[in-house]
C-alpha cells in the first residue's frame, strides 16, 4: 500500500513561506521574555521541519532541526535572546527559504551561506554531539548471546491498574503481536479483587505470553512502547526446548481475548451519539489556485459583455410595440440581469483582493538590514496594512516600493549624529501608509529626514544635460527631475540605492500598472513619495473616442483635459511634428489618425477634439474626431488573443459586440519615433527619442 | 466506520493525515488547534484523536488532559503527533493521558498500521 502525498506539496510550500514570514516578523520584534513570539517562531519552524520530512526534503529538515533546537533553548529559558542569535535566526530564515525553494524546483542548493549558517548555529548551540551520539546508540540486545537457538520470546506483562485510563487496550497490544507470529497467552487472575470491590475502570490481570516468531527484541518492545511506563515487562528469549512445555499449557487466544474484553467495559460502551445533531464547523477559508480565479474573472467579463449586448437589443426592442406583455417582462429581466452581473463582477473581483500587508510584511526585515548596514537608527511605521488591492497589482508593486523605501533610508534619513546636530531625535522615522481613494489605492512613503536637496538636483540635471542653465523651474519641478531617466543623486553608487535602477524605473513600473507617483519635500523636515495605483488591472475606466468611424478607448487616468481644437494654438514645425500651445506651453500634438494610419487625413486638423494626456510627467495632445461615453471596460489582452501591437495596450468588447482598442498612452511615445528640434522640454525629447 | 479527530495547526499535515485516513474509509474531522479540537471533540463521538503538540492557543498535551476529563473521552485513544521521540515529551504526554505517539516525518503506511493498533 502506498499513498501519493505529492498533491500536498503546494500547500506545504505556501504554508512554509507564510511560516517563514511569520518567523521573520516575530524575530524582528523579539524581546527577552516574549514567550508568545518565541512559541510562534518555534511552531513555524517545527511545522516546516515536520512537513519537509514527510516529503523527503531532507536538507530542509536537517537545517530546520538545528534552528528548532536553538529556538527550543530560548523557549525553555536556557538561552538568552542576544542580537547575535536573532541575527543568526534571521539568516537561517533566509537559508530555509532558499532550501525550500530549491526543493520545490528539484535542484540542489549550493549556496555557501547555508553551510556557513548551519555551522554557525551548531557552534552557537555548542552541542556535545559525541554525547548525543553515544546516547542514541541502541542499548545492546540482551538476547544477542542466545540468538542461535532462539525461536521466539517469552513475555511477562504486568500492566498497571491505570493502563486503561490512557486509552490503551491490552487486547490490541496482543493483536499487534499477532503480526509477528503465533502466540499463546496465560492469564493470571490472582490479583483480581472480589466483584464487590472491583473497579471496572482498572486492570488487575497479568499475562504470560509465548510468542513463536523470528522477530527481534526491538519489534516486541515497539509493540509495548506506548505502555512501557505503565507496566512491568519482562521479555526473555524463548529457547527451542521450552516451546514444547509451553504448548502443553495450551491456553487459547480466545480466552485472553475474552478476558481482555471483560476488563474494559467502559471503553467499548457506546457513547451516546450526539454527533449528528451538530454540523461540522465550516472552514474559514479555502485555498484556490490563482488560475482558477482568473478563469472565473475572465468568464464573468464575458458575461458582462453578453449582458451589454442583450441590453442593447433590449433598447432596440423599445422602439417596437409597447403593449406586448412578453416584451415588458423581457425588459424587466434584462434590468435584473444588468444588476446581477454587475454585482457578480464586483464580488469576483473582490476574490483577488488581498490586504497590502503582503507587501508591507517584507519591510520590517528590509529596514532592519539596511539601517544596520548604513549605521542609521530607523523606526518603521506601517499603517493601513489591511487596505486591499488586486493580487496582480500587489505582485508588481513590491519592487517599486522597496526601491522607494530604500531611497528614503539611504538618501532621505540622516545618520544619528547629523540628526542630533539638526536638533532632531537620533532615530529617524519611515512611515508607510496605505489608503483607498476613489478607485485607487494610495501608498505614501514618508520620512522625517533631510528632504530633497533641490540645489544638488539642479546641478546634477545641468551636468546631465537634462535642463538648460537659462531655464527657470520651480523647486517642485526640479525635484521631479529625480524621476527623469538617467538621473541619480548619489555621489558614489552605493550598495543600496544605486544598483543601476533609478527612480525613472520606479516611475515607469508604477505607470505601467496604470498608476502614478509624485513627491513633495520640505528641506530639513523630510519628504513624501505618494504612489497611486488602480485597485485592479482587470477593469479600466475609459473614455471612448471616435476616429474615422472607429472607436478607441483612452484610459481616463491619463486624461488631463479635453478641449476643442483652436487653429491659433496649432504650430507645425520642421517635418511632420506638430505642436500645440497648451497653457502657454508647446506640447507635442499627435493625430490618432496619422499614428494608426487611418483614412481621411486631409482635413483632420480643421475640426475635432484635443485630448491632453499625461504620461511620465510629460503632456501630449491627442487629436481625435469625437468624444463619446465614459465607461468601465473589461480589459482583454491583445497579446494573448492576437499579437502585441505598439501603441495599443489591450482591447475590450463593447456592448454592440464590436471590439475597441485601448490606446497605450506611454506606448505612443515609441510609435512616434521622430527626432524633432523643439527645445521647450528636453526631458520630453529624451522620452520621444528613447 | 471509525471516526477520527485530527488536530494540527499545519494545514498540510492535517490534510495529509486526513487524506490518508479517508483513503482507508475512516471518517475524519479536522481541527486547527487545541481549542478547536476540544470544541469539536465535544460536538460528536470519536473513536480516536490524533493531535499535534505545538499549536497556538491550546497545545496537544493540554488538549489531551482536557479530553480525559470528559466522560466520553476517558478511554478513547489519543495519539500525539511529534517530530522527535524525546522521552521528556513522551512523559508529559503520558501524564496527560495520551495513549501513544506518532513520530513525524509522517509516513502514510506507518500511520495506518499504527492506527490499526488503537482502532478495531
Amino acid at each position: 500500500m502506498s499513498i501519493d502525498l505529492s498533491q500536498f506539496i503546494p500547500t506545504f510550500l505556501e504554508e512554509s513561506f507564510e511560516g517563514l514570514e511569520l518567523m521573520e516578523s516575530s524575530l524582528l520584534n523579539l524581546k527577552q521574555g516574549d514567550d508568545d513570539s518565541i512559541n510562534a517562531i518555534f511552531r513555524a519552524a517545527h511545522s516546516i521541519k515536520g512537513g519537509a520530512g514527510t516529503f523527503g526534503f531532507n536538507r530542509v529538515t536537517d537545517f530546520t532541526h538545528e534552528v528548532e533546537t536553538l529556538l527550543d533553548e530560548m523557549r525553555d529559558g536556557r538561552r538568552n535572546i542576544t542580537p547575535h542569535d536573532t541575527d543568526l535566526l534571521l539568516k537561517s530564515v533566509d537559508c530555509i527559504r532558499l532550501l525550500i525553494e530549491s526543493a520545490r524546483d528539484g535542484i540542489e542548493c549550493n549556496d555557501p551561506q547555508i553551510d556557513a549558517n548551519f555551522r554557525a548555529i551548531q557552534l552557537s548551540l555548542n552541542n556535545d554531539d559525541v554525547v548525543a551520539d553515544a546516547c542514541s546508540t541502541p542499548s545492546d540486545d540482551p538476547a544477542c548471546a542466545a540468538e542461535e537457538e532462539r525461536v521466539g520470546w517469552l513475555i511477562k506483562f504486568v500492566p498497571s491498574h491505570e493502563i486503561l485510563q490512557t486509552g490503551n487496550d491490552v487486547l490490541r497490544l496482543f493483536i499487534a503481536l499477532e503480526e509477528f507470529g503465533q502466540y499463546t497467552t496465560e492469564v493470571d487472575l490472582g490479583e483480581l479483587p472480589p466483584l464487590a470491590e472491583l473497579d471496572p475502570q482498572e486492570c488487575h490481570l497479568t499475562w504470560k505470553l509465548t510468542l513463536t516468531s523470528d522477530c527481534s527484541l526491538d519489534d516486541v518492545n515497539e509493540v509495548f512502547e506506548w505502555v512501557e511506563d505503565e507496566c512491568q515487562l519482562v521479555v526473555t528469549p524463548l529457547q527451542a526446548s521450552q516451546t514444547k512445555a509451553n504448548e502443553e499449557q495450551g491456553i487459547s487466544d480466545d480466552v485472553v481475548a475474552e478476558a481482555a474484553e471483560v476488563i474494559q467495559p467502559q471503553a467499548s460502551a457506546p457513547v451516546i451519539s450526539e454527533a449528528e445533531k451538530v454540523p461540522v464547523q465550516s472552514v474559514g477559508s479555502i485555498r484556490v489556485g490563482i488560475d482558477k480565479v482568473d478563469a472565473l474573472i475572465n468568464r464573468v467579463g464575458e458575461l458582462v459583455i453578453t449582458q451589454a449586448m442583450l441590453k442593447q437589443i433590449g433598447n432596440e426592442l423599445n422602439e417596437l410595440d409597447d403593449d406586448n406583455d412578453t416584451l415588458t417582462r423581457l425588459r424587466e429581466g434584462l434590468v435584473q440581469l444588468e444588476g446581477n452581473s454587475r454585482d457578480l463582477q464586483e464580488d469576483v473581483m473582490r476574490i483577488r483582493m488581498l490586504p497590502i500587508n503582503f507587501v508591507f510584511n517584507r519591510f520590517p526585515r528590509m529596514v532592519y538590514d539596511v539601517s544596520s548596514k548604513l549605521g542609521k537608527q530607523v523606526e518603521l511605521k506601517l499603517s493601513g496594512e489591511s487596505t486591499e488591492l488586486d493580487k496582480t497589482v500587489m505582485e508588481k508593486i513590491g519592487d517599486p516600493l522597496v526601491h522607494l523605501v530604500r531611497n528614503s533610508l539611504d538618501h532621505g534619513l540622516e545618520t544619528p549624529d547629523e540628526r542630533i546636530a539638526a536638533g532632531k531625535e537620533p532615530t529617524g522615522t519611515v512611515h508607510l501608509n496605505a489608503y483607498h481613494q476613489g478607485g485607487y489605492i494610495n501608498i505614501d512613503i514618508s520620512d522625517d529626514g533631510r528632504g530633497l536637496n533641490t540645489e544638488k538636483i539642479r546641478e546634477k540635471a545641468l551636468e546631465k544635460g537634462l535642463i538648460n542653465a537659462d531655464q527657470s523651474f520651480s523647486d517642485q519641478e526640479i525635484n521631479e527631475l529625480i524621476f527623469a531617466p538617467g538621473f541619480s543623486t548619489a555621489d558614489a553608487v552605493s550598495d543600496l540605492s544605486g544598483r543601476g535602477v533609478g527612480m525613472d524605473v520606479v516611475r515607469r513600473n508604477i505607470e505601467s500598472l496604470g498608476g502614478h507617483v509624485s513627491l513633495s519635500s520640505t528641506p530639513g523636515k523630510g519628504s513624501i513619495f505618494s504612489v497611486s495605483l488602480p485597485l485592479t488591472l482587470a477593469i479600466l475606466d475609459g473614455q471612448l473616442i471616435s476616429v474615422a468611424g472607429q472607436t478607441y478607448i483612452v484610459p481616463l487616468v491619463s486624461i488631463v483635459e479635453s478641449i476643442q481644437i483652436q487653429q491659433a494654438a496649432l504650430k507645425g514645425i520642421a517635418g511632420q511634428q506638430s505642436l500645440y500651445l497648451y497653457r502657454e506651453q508647446y506640447i507635442p500634438l499627435y493625430s490618432i489618425r496619422t499614428l494608426f494610419d487611418l483614412p481621411d487625413k486631409t482635413s483632420e486638423f480643421d475640426e475635432g477634439m484635443i485630448i491632453i494626456v499625461e504620461s511620465s510627467g510629460h503632456k501630449y495632445a491627442l487629436l481625435v474626431d469625437e468624444l463619446k461615453d465614459q465607461q468601465q471596460v473589461v480589459l482583454k489582452s491583445l497579446e494573448s488573443n492576437y499579437m502585441a501591437v505598439e501603441g495599443i495596450s489591450g482591447a475590450t468588447i463593447l456592448g454592440n459586440g464590436g471590439v475597441a482598442l485601448i490606446i497605450d498612452i506611454k506606448g505612443l511615445n515609441n510609435l512616434k519615433k521622430q527626432p524633432t528640434s523643439f527645445d521647450t522640454s528636453p526631458q520630453m525629447l529624451q522620452g520621444v527619442c528613447a | 466506520m471509525a471516526r477520527i479527530l485530527v488536530v494540527d495547526d499545519s494545514a498540510s499535515i492535517r490534510n495529509m493525515v486526513s487524506f490518508t485516513l479517508k483513503q482507508q474509509s475512516y471518517e475524519t474531522v479536522e481541527a486547527v488547534d487545541g481549542n478547536d479540537g476540544l470544541a469539536k471533540a465535544q460536538s460528536g463521538r470519536f473513536d480516536l484523536v490524533i493531535t499535534d503538540v505545538n499549536m497556538p492557543g491550546m497545545d496537544g498535551i493540554t488538549l489531551c488532559s482536557k479530553l480525559r476529563l470528559l466522560p466520553a473521552f476517558k478511554f478513547i485513544p489519543v495519539l500525539i503527533l511529534t517530530t522527535e521521540s524525546s522521552p521528556d515529551l513522551k512523559m508529559r504526554g503520558k501524564n496527560a493521558g495520551a495513549t501513544g505517539w506518532l513520530v513525524k516525518p509522517f509516513n502514510p503506511d506507518k500511520l495506518l498500521s499504527t492506527i490499526k493498533r488503537v482502532i478495531r
